[in-house]
């Protein structure tokens, strides 16, 4: 016992210490981050202004354009070839033309441009005429638009879940699907990424050789047990940190610019809005809701009832759980192997239920408590991710129970069949193994 | 108390091939215990199966008379066939982690370890990275890493491969100072030159069998052939009819001082005695001694039941290979 964990040390500290794993952790959160901020950045700073020379003909709709999103709109009161010659020594970029027929026929609206098209521009031009030509078919109609903008309703039912205690709770399925795959594709990546490196410490040691001189000192087991609990905890280690650096961020992010996240809680309006009876109250209050209703809102709002102690720790424990039943299969592939060429052929079957369960999450959020995304948050193979895909929904105990339970029969029992391969993968060199090998050495006893 | 270690009927079967069937070796205390053997006959999986890496099917070990047990690894110390370290971790840093995998405490292990790199001019080296040290230098450091936790038992598969002569020299003489201090090794090689010069008992074994135990010089001796060299000054009567009863002459050279050099082998039915006793009133003696079979001729005798000189160039040959073989592995295998 003494030996694996002088083991888990080495393992831990050498990968811990290394200037990529710094340079990851800390960075990590950062890169995320500015992965959305910088394109929005850029998009907004660099692109040159988009010229559109306007050519209207019906002479109604070239007052409707304002500039945008780095696009000029420019009127030009002559014939359209002219335009398209001026377009032709440089001065626009494209030239939109409005013909007399336009509103009667839409299809003879012309954009000319000498290079590709600008999407954005080319998109605001559609939505403006597309207004405007409403406007003017609701004018003919004899429809006044105000009367119309007053019947626009937007409709977005609050679910209510009624908990076995008698209490209420209001969920936002939207920020749970979120979450969920969120949580999932994220035990997906640590999964693998930390697999992955079981496995290749696992063939570093048996391609330096050193592998012989340790299993002299210590059991095959414990040299591959501390390896697995090692890299656990450098994977742990990354989150814990990501976890504490994401929070730094948010609330460094929030004194900054407190409006962000600034919202009144919208349980209290609810109650008190059902308990009045009041008709010209409620109207007020129900305005009240929607100016609370914003999108930005909804979303805090949601965050706010997800309970983000249970998400972390089962976060955790699933995380844990998944890769240990990975790692150890990990490992006895990096055994059985001389070269990573040839582990390939024995990485199929670990990939695929790794990958159905993500192809799955998407069937699992829409029905998260149905048959598929019970059996598949139940079996082990798939439960890592597609329980973290489930748990922002509710889940019941009992169901969490029997699959934490499997997930750790699971990793038992991959443990116990990977020693077995390990111990004489180790040792063999320069043969081809084979699934066969693989069975032969899972039968021997000794 | 008389053996480090004993195994008895010791039998190993891998999926297509017996390695090792009935062997038992008894390896005496404070001496050099030679393992010896052509190519793929089961030395090392019997080394394995020693340092508990691998199982026996079938047999029985013992460590100093008691039941061969997991906490006796820290009493053997291994140098492997295949040897290697960890190329990106820090020299000092690695030495003192296998140590602690032996169980020797930290300080204990930095202090011992200091002196063998004081020794072996390793200390500059101690926070330099494996990979930057040379081959011979690694190799130096593995052996360090092999004896740090001053074991009772020595093992060492091919200690001198890779190694420069001025290494081996340096090597060889740690590994007699180790013996004096108390240590058993055992010693497995094809480099039978070496295994006369260290080796106090040897076993053979080919084709998963024992073929051959006992003391060097017994062996030696149980296979003289013998020939033994004359040298003889005044002569009263041609050799040849002096030794015709006797012994056959197998050449003759001519020396210094005209004195003659004569490689004689004994006939069946005879010994040195009646040679000495039949030439003496007749010769003028300067010297008489026999001709022992070299290791590397008792190798190839009891392996292939021919002396070198008596098998066909294209026999030798494959034999040679064979011998040779191991350091061709060692190419294939290596990562580069």
């Amino acid at each position: 016992m003494n030996k694996t964990f002088t083991i888990i040390k080495r393992e831990y500290l050498s990968r811990v210490k290394k200037k990529s794993f710094i340079v990851m952790t800390i960075l990590g959160p950062l890169l995320m981050a500015a992965l959305v901020i910088v394109p929005v950045y850029i998009a907004q700073l660099s692109d040159s202004v988009y010229e559109v020379a306007i050519v209207d003909d019906t002479r109604l709709f070239y007052n409707e354009f304002s500039d945008a999103n780095n696009v000029k709109f420019t009127d030009l009161n002559i014939d359209v070839d002219s335009a398209i010659e001026l377009m032709k020594a440089g001065k626009f970029d494209a030239v939109l033309h409005i013909p007399t027929t336009a509103f009667q026929a839409p299809s003879t609206l012309r954009i000319f441009t000498e290079k590709a098209i600008n999407m954005n521009a080319k998109l605001y031009m559609e939505s403006v005429l597309r207004n405007e030509f409403e406007l003017m078919k609701l004018a003919h109609a004899g429809i006044d638009p105000e009367t119309l903008k007053a019947t626009e309703t937007k409709i977005s039912i609050t679910a209510i879940r009624m908990l076995k205690d008698g209490h209420e709770q209001t969920d936002y399925p939207e920020v749970s699907m979120g979450l969920g795959i969120f949580s999932g594709i994220l035990i997906y990546f640590f999964v693998f990424l930390f697999g992955a490196q079981v496995m290749r410490g696992v063939m570093e040691e048996k391609s330096n050789r050193i592998v012989e001189i340790i299993v002299s000192s210590v059991k095959p087991f414990q040299l591959m047990m501390g390896k697995i609990l090692g890299i656990a905890m450098v994977g742990l280690t990354q989150f814990l940190i990501w976890i504490f650096l994401t929070f730094a961020i948010i609330s460094m992010v929030s004194v900054a610019m407190p409006d962000v996240f600034r919202f009144t809680p919208q349980e209290n309006i609810y109650i008190s809005a059902s308990q009045s009876l009041n008709p010209g109250e409620l109207q007020q209050q129900m305005q009240q809701i929607q100016q609370h209703n914003t999108a930005a809102g909804q979303i805090m709002e949601g965050l706010r009832s997800i309970n983000f102690g249970i998400m972390i720790f089962s976060f955790i424990f699933y995380f844990l759980g998944g890769y240990l039943l990975y790692a150890a299969l990990f490992a006895a592939i990096g055994s059985a192997v001389d070269n990573e060429a040839d582990t390939q052929q024995f990485m199929l079957p670990i990939t695929i239920p790794m990958i159905f369960a993500i192809v799955m999450a998407q069937m699992v959020m829409n029905n998260p408590a149905g048959p598929i995304a019970y059996w598949l948050s139940i079996i082990p193979l798939t439960s890592p991710i597609i329980m973290m895909v489930r748990i922002p929904f509710g889940v019941p105990v009992t169901d969490l129970v029997l699959s934490a339970s499997l997930l750790i029969l699971g990793f038992l029992g991959t443990t116990w069949l990977a020693g077995k391969i390990y111990r004489t993968g180790i040792l063999m060199y320069g043969k081809k193994v084979s699934y066969k090998d693989l069975f032969k050495w899972i039968k021997r006893t000794d | 108390m008389k053996y480090i270690f004993q195994a008895t009927n010791i039998y190993k079967k891998y999926e297509n091939h017996q390695a090792l069937t009935d062997v038992s070796i008894s390896v005496p205390r404070q001496g050099i215990f030679g393992l010896l053997g052509p190519n793929g006959a089961g030395k090392t999986t019997l080394i394995r199966i020693i340092n508990q890496i691998i199982a026996p099917d079938n047999g029985k070990l013992f460590f100093l008379d008691e039941k061969l047990q997991p906490f006796h690894i820290e009493r053997i110390g291994y140098l492997p066939e295949e040897r290697g370290l960890y190329k990106k971790m820090k020299v000092g840093e690695q030495a003192l982690y296998l140590a602690r995998l032996k169980n020797v405490n930290s300080s204990d292990a930095r202090k011992s370890l200091k002196e063998w790199f004081e020794k072996f001019d390793l200390m500059p080296w101690w926070d330099r990275k494996v990979e930057e040290l040379s081959k011979g230098m690694q190799q130096k450091l593995q052996f360090i890493i092999t004896i740090l936790h001053k074991p009772d038992l020595l093992i060492f598969d091919e200690p001198f491969s890779g190694f420069d002569p001025i290494n081996v020299n340096l090597l060889k003489s740690e590994i007699l100072k180790l013996k004096e201090q108390g240590t058993s090794i055992i010693f497995s090689t094809h480099n039978m030159s070496s295994v006369e010069e260290l080796c106090d008992h040897i076993a053979l074994i080919n084709k998963s069998e024992k073929i051959l135990d006992g003391r060097l010089d017994e062996i030696k001796s149980a296979h003289s052939n013998q020939i033994f060299t004359l040298e003889i000054g005044e002569l009263k009567e041609p050799l040849e009819k002096l030794l015709t009863p006797f012994a056959t002459l197998l050449r003759t050279e001519n020396g210094a001082n005209d004195v003659v050099k004569a490689r004689v082998k004994i006939d069946k039915g005879y010994n040195a005695n009646d040679l000495i006793k039949h030439i003496l009133p007749n010769a003028h003696f300067h010297g008489f001694r026999e001709e022992l079979p070299s290791m590397n001729d008792i190798f190839i005798k009891t392996v292939t039941g021919k002396y070198p000189m008596e098998l066909k160039e294209e026999d030798l040959k494959k034999h040679l290979e064979d011998i040779d073989s191991p350091n061709q592995v060692i190419n294939q295998n290596s990562p580069s």
